[in-house]
């Protein structure tokens, strides 16, 4: 069935609409079609294909609700869709914290769909694997990768009149060069929503070059050093942070935004007064999604700009729309991607001005230690190296760090210029005192 | 960005907030659905044979088809509401080809006509055909007999779905009261049902149908002391089973008393485990925070099962020592050169790991794997020698065997079948050994219950563990509960620093849904059994921090 137009999403949605019995009904149809290549050890492993387009209907009496999908769209399938969904609302329990739907939203027109993306072949995605494995091949070293590319839409109704529709385009590319003797290894991931804005070659020349500047690595001692972040090493720890910003978990005396004696810290400064990060679904360089989609059941808000932390202060946390009514606030939703500020300087100007210092390209295996203060453990990868004097000296061997994000963001020397990793805006961050608890053998 | 982002979310130590594990194109059904017959089995021969004739007529070498239906059952509350009940179906067939010395594989939903399944293996072979362009080596498959027509099912008691859905509220509301009853302030409850209904047949000559049962109950009670703005966490030590309802139905011969909390064996106790997790967060609270340096650690099952898991089971997968999963999930220090050797000292002389995909009640435990190798056990370390890897047919030939291991399995009918983890065990001692006789003399240790916050390099060497629970040992006695305990160990050092494991009595099983791998992430089944065991001289690194 493909990528649904407006018009056509919108026919369906009210089709199943009409039929409604329930007090409330909302519907949520959304199309992908997806494709994949790998290839490791410089040759194609695995590709697949999966095309889907699903509906699901919720219908609600009181505060009851039952939800039923289907994959077909014949009046007949919706009728025994519909009518399943308001079975199972009847069946279910209460659920107290049930709020009603919202009525017609004025979402706004983001633009995250390229025709380019939607287009792709297999034949496409094997140029771009052959690509990065050609080169590899030549310069004798070995190449894994994996490019997953999506296009799909989204359409959301209700019996209150909102409706909502979106495309969007994706892909994700990432690659590992290891030289032959195993001893040196580099990686560069990005993802975009324009896959013509992809050169895999360019960016395997780009993990070849740190897989042969890393090996020979050298132990240093685990400690407390200065480091310079490259953007996907820090994307991680700071979208694990900014996810821990719901209200209800704050308010219910379980995170680190948790006030002592009750209540949560919105208006305090925790970080360095440097900071600033937003989210904006119209932002051109991490366009994000015009509403809310809920799990199961719709949940419909638009997603607007947000300041979420403001020169060091927490200004805004994520609420349901459940939570917000309790507490008589706005029930602003946790929005698609983040926007760190940085500034203007490149990685490279950052070990300019760096006596001593250790560059981190990746991180890995990262999880929680402690919840209270969002202490996390992990391990550097594919590339660890030793700065003196503004200049990378020689490869280290890989630290595990035990660091937590509201530290670092308090210790932070410098910020370069931002660049998208994994759907946020992350710059390259230079942080003093960072935490290595020992050193690992791994490459 | 992981698009199948359920697979972040529940790694194998899912924490509080759990996210349902949809199988993917899972769509929501009425739970009476899952207890609809699924496709006879004369009908799913005549459909796989469609789909291998047709593969066969375009070219292919070699085919096999699964015929998959998936169904899952998920209750989820907090304190006294139920969150969420979420029942979903899949269905769908999956072709995987070998044209040219070229793996091609296709899969299609709702796929119920011979025609459907003809068109999506010949899609499979023009893959297969497209990829042979970039082959470096042909895929080298290892032979395997035919089965004929066969079939398996989980033995269970009780099917989970005939279970009603009150039953199984009821029982996570008793929990959720226990717990707040004796003083836990938050406490989150799920359980989790699945049921694999798949069919397998191939060029070789199987048709192997296989009815699987699994579940996995668990918690999280949550403590608060408002005052200091401390909160603390303790986690159900239940465990995921390939069981039925019986599981839940604990005696009192299936617990394991004495040890400062309640444990479980074959079956599991909800109720009475909360019961004592509410208790155990507000001492925790209050605990010693544990001083940094050397401990001789004493590992519970529950919680050596991840060590287990992450250091052995994971080093020892072929496709990572071979470079498959260079780009995600790492490779692995127990290189060919290592096992070449046989004298590599993964541990000490005690240490004997075996792997298996048949022990009953594991997560692992099948009649045939996912490309029709009959299950079986075999040894991955013998007396702490790195012996054995664990492989697909396509894998064997590279470690000089001509029987595969029987390590294949895909997550679902639209998900490509490849090497992962069979049940990684720890073998017990074979002289008695008890659990008292193990800790009289340790002089200064921490005896570890429990999973929680876990690392390890892209290569297994460097580890960093936490747990549940944590109780100082000093002079052979255990003297009061610690915190903020987490330990770093090199995983050649550890194994080698084992020192004692408790004897087959001790022995216990514990699994997960949630082992992740593979590019699109893939979920697979595993389990880990052990003996509770001893570590010495370990480095114990205090977790707490002021911000």
């Amino acid at each position: 069935m493909g990528i649904l137009s407006q018009q056509e999403a919108k026919k369906i949605i009210d089709k199943v609409l009409s039929f409604s019995k329930a007090d409330e009904m909302s519907v949520s149809l959304s199309g992908e079609n997806v494709g994949n290549i790998r290839y490791a050890r410089n040759a194609v492993s695995t590709s697949g294909d999966s095309r889907n387009v699903s509906l699901a209907v919720t219908a609600v009496f009181g505060k009851r609700t039952g939800t039923a999908t289907i994959n077909e769209f014949d009046e007949e399938s919706i009728k025994k869709t519909v009518a399943r969904a308001e079975e199972l609302a009847k069946l279910a329990p209460e659920n107290p914290e049930y709020v009603s739907m919202l009525g017609p939203q004025k979402y706004p027109e983001t633009k995250s769909f390229a025709d380019s993306t939607a287009n792709i072949d297999p034949d496409k995605r094997a140029q771009i694997a052959l690509d990065s494995i050609d080169l590899c091949r030549k310069k004798s070293v070995v190449a894994a990768g994996y490019l997953e590319d999506s296009a799909g839409f989204k359409a959301i109704g209700n019996s209150k009149g909102l409706f909502g529709y979106y495309k969007t385009t994706s892909v994700d590319y990432s690659i590992t060069v290891r030289t032959e003797d195993a001893k040196g290894s580099g990686y560069v991931v990005r993802d975009f929503n324009d896959v013509s804005k992809l050169n895999s070659a360019s960016l395997t020349q780009t993990a070849l070059q740190k897989a042969m500047a890393s090996t020979a690595a050298q132990a240093i001692e685990p400690g407390r050093y200065t480091v310079i972040l490259e953007p996907t090493a820090a994307a991680e720890l700071m979208r694990n942070m900014m996810s821990n910003m719901d209200a209800r978990s704050a308010d219910e005396g379980r995170s680190f935004l948790s006030k002592k004696g009750g209540g949560n810290r919105v208006g305090e400064k925790l970080f360095d007064e440097r900071i600033t990060i937003y989210s904006d679904p119209m932002d051109a360089d991490i366009p994000g999604t015009p509403f809310v989609l809920g799990d199961n059941t719709v949940d419909g808000r638009a997603q607007e700009k947000v300041v979420w932390i403001e020169k060091g202060v927490v200004k805004n946390m994520f609420y349901s729309r459940f939570w917000a009514e309790k507490k008589g606030v706005k029930a602003i939703a946790a929005p698609s991607g983040f926007i760190f500020e940085g500034g203007t300087e490149s990685i490279a100007d950052l070990i300019k001005s760096t006596q001593k210092g250790i560059l981190v390209t990746r991180f890995w295996y990262i999880r929680d230690v402690d919840r209270q203060t969002l202490l996390y453990t992990g391990l550097t990868r594919d590339g660890t190296f030793y700065i003196e004097d503004g200049k990378i000296k020689f490869p280290v061997k890989n630290f595990r760090f035990n660091e937590s994000p509201i530290v670092m963001l308090n210790n932070i020397e410098a910020m370069g210029k931002p660049m998208r990793s994994g759907g946020n805006m992350i710059p390259p961050m230079k942080i003093r005192d960072f935490t290595f608890t020992s050193l690992s053998d791994a490459v | 960005m992981n698009r199948r982002d359920f697979i972040q979310q529940a790694s194998i130590a899912a924490g509080a907030f759990i996210i349902p594990v949809l199988t993917p194109g899972g769509r929501l059904v009425a739970s009476e659905v899952l207890l609809e017959p699924g496709l006879d089995v004369n009908i799913k021969k005549r459909l796989a044979d469609a789909g291998l004739n047709a593969a066969t007529a375009k070219g292919a070498s070699y085919a096999d088809i699964r015929i998959g239906r998936y169904l899952n059952q998920f209750v989820i509350t907090r304190e006294d509401k139920v969150q969420s009940i979420v029942n979903t179906e899949s269905y769908g067939i999956g072709v995987r080809v070998i044209v040219n010395g070229c793996w091609g594989f296709a899969s299609l939903g709702e796929a119920k006509t011979e025609t459907e399944v003809a068109k999506t293996a010949e899609i499979a072979v023009a893959i297969a055909k497209a990829n042979a362009k970039l082959l470096a080596e042909p895929v080298q498959l290892a032979a395997q007999k035919g089965f004929g027509e066969v079939s398996y099912k989980t033995p269970i008691i009780k099917n989970l779905f005939e279970v009603p859905i009150k039953e199984k509220v009821d029982l996570l509301m008793a929990v959720n009261g226990a717990a707040q009853k004796n003083g836990a302030d938050f406490v989150n409850s799920q359980l989790f049902m699945v049921n694999e209904q798949k069919y397998f047949a191939s060029t070789d000559g199987s048709y192997i149908d296989q009815d699987i049962h699994r579940l996995w109950p668990t918690f999280t009670v949550t403590g608060i002391d408002k005052a200091s703005g401390q909160f603390q966490t303790r986690n159900s030590l239940g465990t995921a089973k390939a069981m039925g309802y019986e599981y839940l139905e604990s005696k009192p011969a299936d617990r394991i008393t004495g040890r400062k909390t309640t444990l479980f064996n074959s079956r599991y106790d909800m109720i009475d485990d909360a019961t004592l997790a509410a208790v155990q967060v507000k001492e925790k609270i209050k605990a010693k925070s544990v001083e940094p340096g050397k401990y001789d650690l004493v590992l519970d099952p529950t919680h050596l099962r991840l060590t287990i898991h992450e250091s052995v089971g994971h080093a020892t997968e072929l496709d990572r020592v071979l470079g498959y999963e260079a780009n995600f999930a790492g490779t692995s220090f127990a290189t060919m050169d290592k096992w070449k050797s046989k004298n590599f000292n993964y541990g000490s002389k005690i240490v004997n790991f075996f792997a298996d995909k048949i022990q009953p009640g594991s997560m692992g435990a099948v009649g045939w794997d996912d490309e029709g190798v009959k299950s079986k056990k075999w040894d991955l370390i013998k007396d702490g020698i790195l012996v054995n890897y664990q492989a697909t047919r396509d894998q064997v030939h590279m470690i000089g065997e001509t029987e595969s291991h029987g390590c294949s399995y895909a997550d679902s009918w639209n998900s490509v079948q490849f090497q992962r983890m069979p049940n990684v065990s720890l073998a017990p001692q074979k002289e008695k050994l008890s659990f008292e006789e193990m800790i009289k003399d340790v002089k200064k240790g921490i005896y570890i219950v429990g999973y929680g916050s876990f690392s390890i390099d892209q290569q297994r060497y460097n580890f960093q563990f936490g747990g549940q629970l944590f109780y100082e040992i000093k002079n052979g006695e255990i003297v009061g509960m610690l915190k903020d305990v987490a330990y770093q160990s090199n995983t050649q050092e550890f194994w080698n620093s084992c020192v004692k494991i408790c004897d087959d009595s001790d022995f216990r099983v514990e699994g997960s849904f949630f082992d992740g791998k593979g590019q699109p992430s893939q979920s697979s089944c595993v389990s880990h059994g052990s003996s509770t065991s001893r570590f010495d001289g370990a480095n114990v690194i205090n977790t707490a921090r002021k911000v």
